[in-house]
């Protein structure tokens, strides 16, 4: 996972017609992490998928090095298939190596309900199904949502451990999130700090 | 390579869950058996318009699955996971199309012949539909693919991808029925050439209006 790398520079997004944010500079390598924080609306998600290249940038350039896992509100799998099998899917796309679904889903504790169909998760379990998915796919960028909603105490520890175990093999991590998660030192972006100026926006 | 059939043989498996396969079927058969009781037992009749009857069917029947073509992965955040995995749109479409072919065209042709025989329709003509199907197939589901990629993401997408798709259908039925009273094969070789294009242009139009619609 070394040379891994994710920088942004002068990054401004706009959907919508509404300019949402602008001048968003990071710079992350092997082992960097980065926590996005804001309030509802400010545009974490929108960042988060622009890092994952899925939106394009207003203006600005992004530069990413090595794969991205993109961990959002959306689980992305097959909700008849049980879990075991609809994670699979997703690990043979990325060929990862054999034994990463189930390495991923013990890393989640989620061993137990690999036969359980998909659509009967709670969901906290769904939650920890999607990060199972981050994990099994064995990209070294990580982007997470809000990866802490709807997790219990002892699963937010499993989070902790995990995102820990993967900044120390030098993978990146960025997450939007409310809840205090164990990222090491973390480059702290407020979005609130990029809102365009109104003024000169209107003009 | 190994991609196309990774997605493909997943799409294929999907749409087996989700028992949609059977509806096309289902819905052709029936309207084969209703079709002699709206115009009456008359065999000659049936023999001259069944043919013509039973391709606005298998016309009508591509439109059902529809909505479930892209939609709900695009809801559920699939085709955004694949996108992210450097895979293009086109490919997403296109091994779509061969899924949605393979569980569409050939249980079609296969309902064909038990429909045909409700319709007391003669060999030539049973054996002129099954071509002209094998032929018009594909392009039926092309459409259907196209006009779900169109109105994915969209409300009340599934009135909305009518109203799209038998306009741009009236070439397949024409060509279509035309093969039953045409001797020389000339209705056939237009067909072919009809659903040549549809299968060529899909995933191309298809995967612009994946990408066009993420947001």
């Amino acid at each position: 996972m070394s040379g891994a790398g994710l920088h942004l520079s002068d990054v401004a997004c706009l959907r919508g017609g509404r300019m949402l944010f602008r001048g968003v500079s990071l710079s992350l390598n092997a082992g960097a992490s980065a926590l996005l924080t804001g309030p509802n609306g400010v545009g974490k998600s929108s960042l988060l998928r622009l890092c994952a290249g899925l939106l394009p940038a207003f203006s600005g350039t992004i530069k990413r090095t090595g794969a991205v896992a993109l961990a959002d509100e959306r689980l992305a799998l097959d909700s008849e298939l049980p879990l075991a099998r609809a994670l699979d899917f997703w690990a043979r796309l990325d060929d990862s190596a054999d034994g990463a679904v189930a390495a991923a889903l013990n890393a989640m504790t989620l061993a137990p309900l690999a036969d359980v169909p998909v659509r009967m998760l709670s969901t906290g379990q769904r939650k920890r199904a999607m990060l199972a998915r981050v994990i099994a796919s064995g990209a070294p960028i990580w982007l997470l949502d809000e990866p802490g909603n709807g997790l219990d105490t002892a699963s937010l520890d499993l989070l902790g451990a995990a995102v820990a175990a993967h900044l120390a093999a030098g993978g990146i991590v960025v997450t939007a999130s409310h809840q205090p998660l164990p990222l090491g030192a973390p480059v702290t972006l407020s979005l609130t700090d990029h809102l365009p100026d109104p003024a000169e926006w209107d003009a | 390579m190994r991609m196309l059939w990774l997605l493909a043989s997943r799409d294929l498996g999907a749409a087996w869950r989700s028992s949609g396969l059977w509806l096309p079927i289902a819905f052709l058969l029936l309207v084969a058996s209703l079709y002699p009781f709206a115009v009456g037992p008359d065999l000659t009749l049936l023999r001259r318009t069944g043919g013509g009857m039973l391709w606005i069917a298998a016309l009508l029947a591509s439109l059902l699955p529809v909505d479930r073509l892209i939609a709900p992965d695009r809801d559920a955040g699939v085709l955004d996971q694949i996108a992210l995995r450097g895979i293009s749109d086109e490919m997403v479409v296109l091994a779509r199309l061969i899924a949605h072919w393979l569980g569409f065209g050939p249980p079609l042709m296969l309902a064909t012949l038990p429909a045909a025989a409700l319709l007391k329709l003669d060999g030539g003509t049973i054996w002129m539909l099954e071509a002209g199907l094998l032929v018009g197939t594909p392009a039926l589901a092309a459409l259907g693919l196209l006009v779900a990629t169109l109105t994915a993401g969209l409300r009340s997408s599934g009135a909305l991808a009518g109203l799209l798709a038998l306009p741009l259908a009236v070439p397949l039925l024409i060509f279509g029925a035309g093969t039953l009273g045409d001797g020389s094969g000339a209705a056939l070789k237009y067909l072919a050439a009809a659903s040549l294009l549809l299968v060529a242009i899909t995933p191309f139009a298809g995967g612009a209006a994946i990408r066009a619609g993420r947001e």
